[in-house]
């Protein structure tokens, strides 16, 4: 499986990053470079092994449905790049 | 070429928990905006989400409620794509391995049972909202976030396309809603947006099997709109295959002022959530026992009740199902008939001047100023003999207006039926003296003017004539 | 006396015995990064004044209390990863470069329960992607015991605070190897807890089902005291084990007489270092004088390590990244609207290794592709976890070494990701599988450069590692060795 330009854009675009066009050479080698070396797990039949997402044995870490106190809205708002009248502000949403 | 609608819903539902799904941070509504906001809610760097034991239960509740299989190892994912109501950019939410599988609802549409089967149930997180600046989004030059609604706790109801029209789609939406108050996991108040729904439509030719492309119009929250939405989506879609055009496969929204839907953003290229199962989550595992558990506390269920409204009051099925409809008007129906009062009464006071006087001013049947009990008490009096139906109108009226026992009213106001033949009679002979022509119209062979002068008894006696009696007596006396 | 020179748990006593007053160990401190910091550069931020102030309550405390916490008063640095409340909190990247916590991390809550002083937050590679510091977006560490030489990485600067007297002992994390190799760069020691063990609630995710916090510090008994304070349950964090933590002081015993040893055949690669190859062998030998039972053992799955790891971390820090966007906090880079500002900010404010691992993510769990790499590396790491579970079947722990090389020098191979991605090879396998692992100092090389290896434990067997590793550490005396830095 080759990694082509065309991937390598689909993939800027699900990760909301630009590759400039002089970059997206160097980008299609590393991935077809590291993925060529990923295809050593093709090696071993995984076919009736499980996947493991988490190595812990834990299950139901549930909490209590207790109220806590929230964050006063000025230190929820003190990281905000742009804020105004209690919200955080953001650039026009076009769709 | 006539053409058949394939319909499916995904309803979300917010469930009435106390706090969000993965923070202690208050889920009440119409708070300031970003003052039920953490660390934890907004995404900042390094939290880490703890799920909510009564979102899990409340998610139970429901699978069973909805004949669903619990699954019982059960596992969060993450759901990833880019919107600034979603802190994260990603959701939280189920993919492979919901809580709920395999389900189904009965519903009714023109006196027939259909069934809809359920696809699946899941737990997700809710996302923030956007206020836009500007009178329309394209005039405005940005977007406020608030993000108290951010991490509120939803199930996700996915129906398969079992539904073939608006009135079916309907009828199965307000019957998700009725069994979510039932097992009360959710206020269902969809004014505030708690419980919407996601339409899917899609068209093809009547006899063929293959599914039409589909058209999504999201967040819908009323069933008017869910019912308006469909129905213009059809003909929208039957128009452009009439034509010989292909149907685009988009996300739409509906245009409430204009009863119009309105392309979003398309979905030919199929958006990649590139779902991942959450690590910093742990499994939910339910054993046999806790399923079995859950199960035996279930309350009544509507069509339970319905059923049982049938068998045990002799309630027509149509009427049966009005009053199961709302878990809160089958409870009121229940405490009137506590009191073992005629149930077919009841129902009828209860669908009839309760349910008029309460729409009129928009009052829920909780804040009835006619308790179940004062009308329970009322229909005793009517049974009794002691009021006419008539006269409990009057009596109904005084109690919407006070609350007070309708025995006192009958007392303080004097309302009590007169059934004394001798009394009525005296106000028979008046009535006969007085009006000599409908008398002669009578006899001469016009029926119909008896009514004319039961009208003038009734009017006499100030209604408390009992009509019965009045009636067989003008009769008698007509007739020698 | 120099103060910098000794391990913590020295300083502690003088602490306890009121010897010495906080405020003036905590000048000390100071003072060494005022003049020597610039060329090590194991800091991003300092945090003088409020170190000092916490350094006056210890003395309060102190003066009070005959008991004190271990790291009351106790100076140390923290992985600029790791939350602190008022503090910037940057994970050495431009998109966090303004960011300040409103909250702690959970084990900051517990430093500040003991009344502990912190000095600053340290350099590390961006978001912990990397093993050298050199992918930090504001400069690189240089190793004290050679300033050409890279500290190893991520965790660099906590590393290199502590090899050269910036700091009593410093809080790290390791997802891939971020302590143990930095640690073993360095010439001190460093523990990866059992996956768990240690609260994440705090800890800026890279790759969550990997991460944890843990120790670097000058000897085993300071790891094992630093322990004691950071490990415990947390209902913060859902991964977060509710077992009981032992007294780790205890195993502070030189005991490893029948104590089994595995020797896993397949991390003596044949790219391996000569001197480190070698300096390991005779840990070994030591090891068997000692009493212990050297046992061969299997790890077949170890080659696969590294593939699954670069597919499933990736994975999970792509989308564990995707919040950083300019819009509640961080950077922003403007946009004429919300999908060219997200796009704009994430493109200039991240560095080139950060994007190469996201978008290596991205590809791994999108439409097409997920089966074949996200999913396989999932498979493939249950089958590097039965490795582990068969070995742990015969022995107590394994030993082997802890990266194939000493500290290499600056800028030499960080041109080639796949060459710095295969320096991983023997730390990342016990990520996999979630196991504890300690790394201790165990030679020398030619260059002058110190050489590390790893003992291995069964999960939630952090006491074993540290007994076997302490009784190493008292028949030598490599912990004893100060670097260039440390001795100026």
């Amino acid at each position: 499986m080759k990694v082509t330009k065309k991937d390598v854009e689909n993939v800027a675009v699900l990760s909301r990053l630009t590759v400039t066009e002089d970059k997206i050479n160097k980008y299609v080698d590393e991935f077809n470079n590291f993925l060529e070396y990923a295809d050593v797990l093709q090696q071993v039949d995984t076919a009736s092994v499980k996947p493991t997402a988490h190595v812990l044995p834990l299950k139901n870490v549930l909490r209590e449905d207790v109220i806590k106190p929230s964050l006063a809205r000025e230190l929820a708002l003190s990281n905000a790049p742009e804020k105004e009248d209690g919200y955080f502000k953001v650039p026009r949403i076009i769709e | 070429m006539s053409y058949e609608a394939v319909i499916g819903l995904e309803i979300h539902s917010e469930l009435k928990t106390n706090t969000k799904i993965f923070c202690g941070c208050a889920t009440s509504f119409g708070a300031e905006q970003n003052t039920h906001v953490c660390p934890v809610c907004l995404g900042l760097p390094g939290v880490l989400p703890v799920i909510n034991k009564r979102v899990v239960e409340f998610a139970i509740k429901a699978g069973l409620a909805l004949n669903c299989t619990i699954n019982k190892f059960s596992k969060f994912d993450r759901k990833n794509y880019y919107y600034p109501d979603l802190p994260k950019n990603f959701q939280t939410s189920q993919f492979d391995l919901p809580i709920a599988e395999h389900g189904y609802v009965d519903i009714e549409v023109e006196g027939k049972t259909k069934r809809i089967r359920v696809t699946r149930i899941h737990m997700e997180e809710d996302a923030g909202k956007l206020v836009h600046s500007g009178n329309t989004i394209k005039d405005s030059n940005g977007s406020n976030v608030d993000y108290n609604r951010t991490g509120v706790p939803l199930i996700e109801i996915v129906s398969e396309p079992d539904m073939h029209t608006a009135a079916e789609a309907r009828a199965y939406m307000e019957k998700v809603k009725s069994i979510l108050e039932y097992i009360d996991v959710s206020n269902c108040k969809m004014e505030e947006g708690n419980l919407r729904a996601d339409v899917n439509v899609s068209l093809r030719p009547v006899g063929t099997e293959k599914l039409g492309t589909k058209a999504e119009m999201k967040n819908l929250n009323s069933f008017k709109m869910v019912e308006s939405a469909i129905e213009y989506e059809i003909d929208r879609q039957e128009e452009i295959l009439d034509d010989g055009g292909h149907i685009a496969q988009e996300t739409r929204t509906w245009d409430d002022g204009k009863g119009i839907t309105v392309s979003m953003r398309s979905k030919e290229q199929a958006q990649d959530y590139r779902y991942m199962p959450e690590p910093d989550l742990v499994p939910i595992i339910t054993t046999d026992e806790e399923i079995a558990e859950y199960k035996k506390n279930l309350p009544e269920l509507p069509d339970a009740r319905r059923a049982r409204l049938v068998d045990e009051y002799g309630l027509s099925e149509y009427d049966a199902g009005i009053i199961t409809n709302s878990r809160a008007m089958a409870e009121y129906f229940d405490d009137v008939v506590a009191a073992k009062v005629d149930a077919k009464l009841a129902a009828n006071w209860i669908m009839g001047d309760l349910a008029k006087n309460l729409n009129a001013e928009s009052k829920t049947i909780e804040s009835s100023p006619v308790s179940a009990d004062n009308l329970a008490k009322m229909i005793a009096l009517i049974e009794k003999g002691t009021i006419s139906s008539k006269i409990a109108k009057k009596v109904f009226d005084e109690m919407w207006q006070s609350d007070t026992d309708p025995e006192k009213i009958v007392e303080e106001k004097g309302l009590v039926q007169i059934t004394d033949s001798n009394a009525i009679e005296k106000i028979v002979d008046t009535v006969l003296a007085e009006n000599p022509k409908p008398v002669e119209d009578y006899k001469g062979g016009n029926a119909k003017s008896i009514g004319f002068l039961v009208g003038q008894v009734m009017k006499l006696s100030k209604g408390k004539a009992n009509p019965g009696v009045v009636n067989k007596l003008l009769k008698e006396k007509l007739d020698k | 006396m120099d103060l910098h020179k000794q391990p913590a748990h020295v300083l502690h006593d003088m602490l306890k015995n009121k010897e010495i007053k906080a405020a003036e160990l905590t000048q000390c401190f100071l003072n060494r990064m005022d003049s020597l910091d610039g060329k090590v550069a194991s800091y991003i931020t300092k945090t003088a004044d409020a170190a000092m102030e916490a350094a006056g309550k210890a003395d309060e405390i102190i003066a009070q209390n005959s008991e004190i916490g271990f790291l009351t008063g106790l100076p140390g640095a923290i992985k600029d990863n790791i939350c602190t409340k008022g503090t910037k909190t940057t994970c050495a990247s431009k998109m966090l470069e303004t960011f300040i916590p409103p909250y702690n991390a959970t084990v900051i809550e517990k430093l500040n329960a003991q009344n502990t002083v912190i000095l600053g937050k340290t350099n590390m590679d961006e978001f912990a992607m990397g093993g050298s510091t050199e992918n930090s977006a504001f400069f690189p560490t240089h190793n004290p015991w050679n300033l050409d030489y890279v500290p190893g990485g991520s965790s660099g600067g906590s590393a290199a605070a502590v090899s050269a007297g910036f700091a009593a002992w410093a809080l790290g994390s390791d997802t891939g190897g971020s302590i143990r190799q930095p640690a073993s760069f360095c010439g001190i020691v460093g523990m990866k807890p059992t996956y768990g063990r240690v609260s994440r609630y705090g800890l800026v995710a890279y790759a969550s089902s990997l991460d944890q916090i843990g120790p670097l510090t000058r000897d085993v008994t300071d790891c094992a005291h630093i322990m004691n304070v950071i490990a415990g349950h947390d209902a913060s964090d859902s991964t977060s084990i509710n077992a009981s933590v032992p007294d780790y002081t205890k195993s502070l015993v030189q005991d490893v007489k029948g104590l089994k040893i595995g020797i896993p055949a397949e991390f003596f690669t044949d790219g391996m270092d000569k001197e480190v190859a070698a300096a390991v062998n005779k840990a070994i030998e030591d090891f068997k004088a000692m009493g212990a039972e050297i046992v061969e053992i299997s790890l077949p799955h170890t080659k696969y390590a590294i593939a699954a790891y670069y597919l499933i971390a990736p994975a999970e820090a792509t989308t564990n990244l995707s919040r950083y966007d300019g819009v509640s906090y961080g950077s922003r880079v403007e946009g004429e609207d919300i999908v060219s500002m997200m796009t704009n900010t994430r493109s200039e404010k991240f560095g080139e290794e950060v994007k190469r691992r996201i978008m290596i993510g991205n590809y791994a769990l999108s439409a097409g592709y997920y089966d074949a790499y996200y999913l396989k590396a999932l498979k493939m790491r249950t089958l590097v976890k039965e490795d582990y579970d068969k070995a742990f079947a015969k022995v107590d722990v394994i030993l082997a070494p802890n990266a194939p090389t000493t500290a290499y020098k600056i800028g030499s191979i960080i041109n080639d990701p796949l060459q710095m991605y295969l320096q991983d090879v023997c730390t990342v396998p016990l990520n996999l599988a979630g196991l504890p692992g300690i790394s201790l100092p165990c030679g020398i090389s030619s260059q002058g450069l110190p050489i590390g290896m790893q003992i291995i434990g069964k999960a939630l067997d952090e006491a074993t590692i540290i007994k076997t590793a302490y009784t190493y550490e008292q028949s030598k005396d490599f912990s004893k060795k100060l670097s260039e830095v440390a001795q100026q």
